[in-house]
């Protein structure tokens, strides 16, 4: 191993290609204006606050979060009679794609659910936002429901079938 | 690669990083990941996904910026040093390209939400790894993950909020997202420079097609990893790696179904529910979507009725039209698309007198270029010069108008310009004045 890997950590490639982009980084910043990216009179309008709250909001907040939610979905720990567990259906992934879907769209299309910004909204479509709670809140029900539907039939399904010697 | 069983080598200055490692905070090490899905193979299925998606998406963003022309000084943000493509005249046909251009930029951005998403999550252990660094190298990485996670989240929040008129962040959006997306971009090839060797590697070390076939009480953890992706203890597995792979792309499917309706328009824009852009306006000539609304142009309408002349500017003497005059001129009928930068568009036909017909008339036949100015008097896109190219376009018009009605108020009565792949800003309303220029 060269005395370069031993000191830097990686190949002298990993290094150029890094101070590049570190150099284009900062390039942007300097053509930017440091002072732009700051809002000295509303500081949580700031360009860096939004960049920073970015990353913390998901990687700290957002992850968290929703890995909490995940804990609290019934997995089925398997207390059921071997028999019996290969004729159940878990409902985990039942309850888990219409939750992450709701989540999904709340967090893309929350402006328009909560009505926030209405006033550029009125002056660049001539409408207000009246309307997208109640569309956000149906399309939630139809995630709900059709993932209930598929349940039932699953579990009809699985139920009817005759039992096998394998488990599949 | 590292052997696993070795104990991993420090860089300068070793005692630092020793000292680091052993001092890890109160309560990292109680984290068990739970999920026997992450891995470098599943997180390298993510990443070539974007690794298609997101150079279509800097590309036809960058693009968009040349469409506004910044040699006229119109692009926004007007100084952005070295950080753009080599300038050049925005094409005006096609009379698509434009709308494909930024249905593209918008559309795949949202459609990637998903994807990206999905990315993080299965390479969030990294975050929470002890110590965060062995070495400079890492340390180096470490700052440019900063960027591109950073740069991918901050240019989604900002793009999703300004397709849906929501400027709660305060800042000039224009502005924020163009060198939010410098910093993305340093970040993004880097990264890939870096990690395409390990991706490639990854990817072979499973087969998809294989992959595809495994039910889920077949799934098992891939082999423990150097970075730390695969979790040694996880738990039993709820979904196969065919299920969360059908899990994203079913996400990215119904995102596309709710959005992709605002650009395609047709019958699919009613599917786009929850976007500014998936409303129904009625089914009048007019009834299509506004993107600044006369009253809030503050457009007096005694200065569109019968008061209202077109001046022309640039030959040598002011000619003054008025209505009368104007439809006297021939005038043509084009079917062309309105695109704005946000990503919907909508396909009119429109009615009026060419651009180089009142090139002519003004008594300058082959214009370098003209500005077009709007009644409106205070707004940031009350005027718009126009190249060469898409003055003397055939179908470049100035409208009055539409679907076989006159346009309505809000759509610029009495006079708009629509030029074929022209973003939609600057498709001037309340035409006022053209100004035909040498240059």
């Amino acid at each position: 191993m060269s005395v370069f890997r031993r000191l830097y950590g990686d190949h002298v490639l990993h290094l150029i290609v890094l101070l590049a982009a570190l150099a284009l980084g900062a390039y942007t910043i300097s053509v930017l204006g440091v002072d732009q990216l700051f809002n000295p009179r509303v500081w949580w309008q700031s360009i860096a606050v939004w960049f920073a709250v970015a990353v913390i909001g998901h990687d700290l907040i957002l992850f968290p979060l929703y890995a909490l939610v995940e804990r609290f979905l019934p997995k089925g720990r398997r207390r059921a009679e071997p028999v019996d567990a290969a004729r159940r259906v878990p409902i985990v992934n039942y309850l888990r794609l219409p939750t992450l879907a709701t989540a999904l769209t709340f967090a893309m299309f929350l402006p328009g659910i909560i009505e926030q910004g209405a006033f550029t909204y009125a002056a660049a479509t001539g409408l207000t936002q009246e309307p997208y709670l109640a569309r956000w809140l149906l399309l939630v029900a139809g995630f709900y429901l059709t993932s209930a539907v598929c349940y039932l039939v699953r579990t009809v399904m699985t139920r009817t079938r005759p039992a096998l010697p394998t488990t599949r | 690669m590292d052997d696993l069983d070795q104990p991993p080598r420090r860089g300068f200055p070793a005692g630092l990083w020793r000292t680091l490692e052993e001092h890890p905070p109160p309560g990292l090490s109680r984290i068990r990941w739970r999920s026997p899905l992450r891995g470098p193979w599943l997180t390298s299925v993510f990443a070539s996904a974007l690794l298609v998606v997101l150079p279509i998406v800097i590309v036809t963003g960058l693009l968009s910026y040349i469409a506004y022309g910044p040699k006229f000084g119109q692009a926004i943000p007007g100084d952005v040093g070295w950080l753009k493509l080599p300038s050049f005249d925005w094409p005006s046909n096609p009379s698509w390209l434009y709308r494909l251009n930024q249905g593209l930029h918008v559309g795949l951005g949202l459609i990637m939400v998903p994807l990206v998403l999905a990315k993080l999550w299965s390479v969030i252990p990294r975050l929470f790894a002890w110590p965060p660094a062995r070495s400079l190298a890492s340390v180096l990485e470490r700052i440019s993950l900063l960027m591109i996670v950073g740069g991918v989240l901050f240019e989604i929040v900002t793009g999703v909020l300004n397709i849906q008129y929501d400027y709660i962040f305060g800042f000039s959006f224009y502005t924020a997202h163009y060198f939010g997306a410098w910093v993305f971009i340093a970040g993004f090839v880097s990264h890939v420079a870096i990690k395409l060797p390990k991706m490639i590697r990854s990817l072979r070390s499973r087969s998809f097609v294989t992959e595809l076939r495994t039910s889920r009480d077949d799934t098992v953890p891939e082999p423990l990893d150097e970075d730390g992706l695969v979790a040694p203890d996880p738990d039993p597995p709820t979904l196969s790696r065919r299920g969360i792979l059908a899990v994203v792309g079913g996400g990215a499917l119904l995102v596309a179904v709710l959005t992709a309706g605002q650009t395609i328009g047709g019958w699919t824009r009613q599917f786009a529910i929850l976007l500014p852009r998936g409303r129904s306006y009625g089914d009048g000539p007019n009834d299509f979507q506004v993107n600044r609304t006369a009253a809030s142009a503050r457009i007096d309408p005694r200065s569109t009725g019968e008061r209202w002349r077109l001046q022309l500017l640039g030959g040598p003497r002011p000619v003054v039209l008025d209505r009368a005059a104007l439809a006297a001129m021939p005038q043509h009928t084009v079917d062309l698309p309105i695109a704005c930068v946000e990503g919907w568009s909508t396909v009119e036909a429109w009615t009026g007198v060419r651009l180089a017909d009142l090139a002519a008339a003004a008594g300058r036949p082959v214009p370098g270029s003209a500005v077009v100015s709007s009644l409106e008097r205070f707004g940031a896109f009350n005027r718009a010069r126009l190249q060469r190219n898409q003055v003397l376009n055939p179908d470049a018009l100035l409208a009055f108008r539409v679907n076989g009605a006159e346009l309505s108020p809000d759509h610029g009565y009495p006079a708009r310009i629509i030029v074929p792949a022209l973003p939609g800003v600057h498709c001037t309303k309340w035409v006022a004045s053209i100004e035909f220029r040498e240059s």
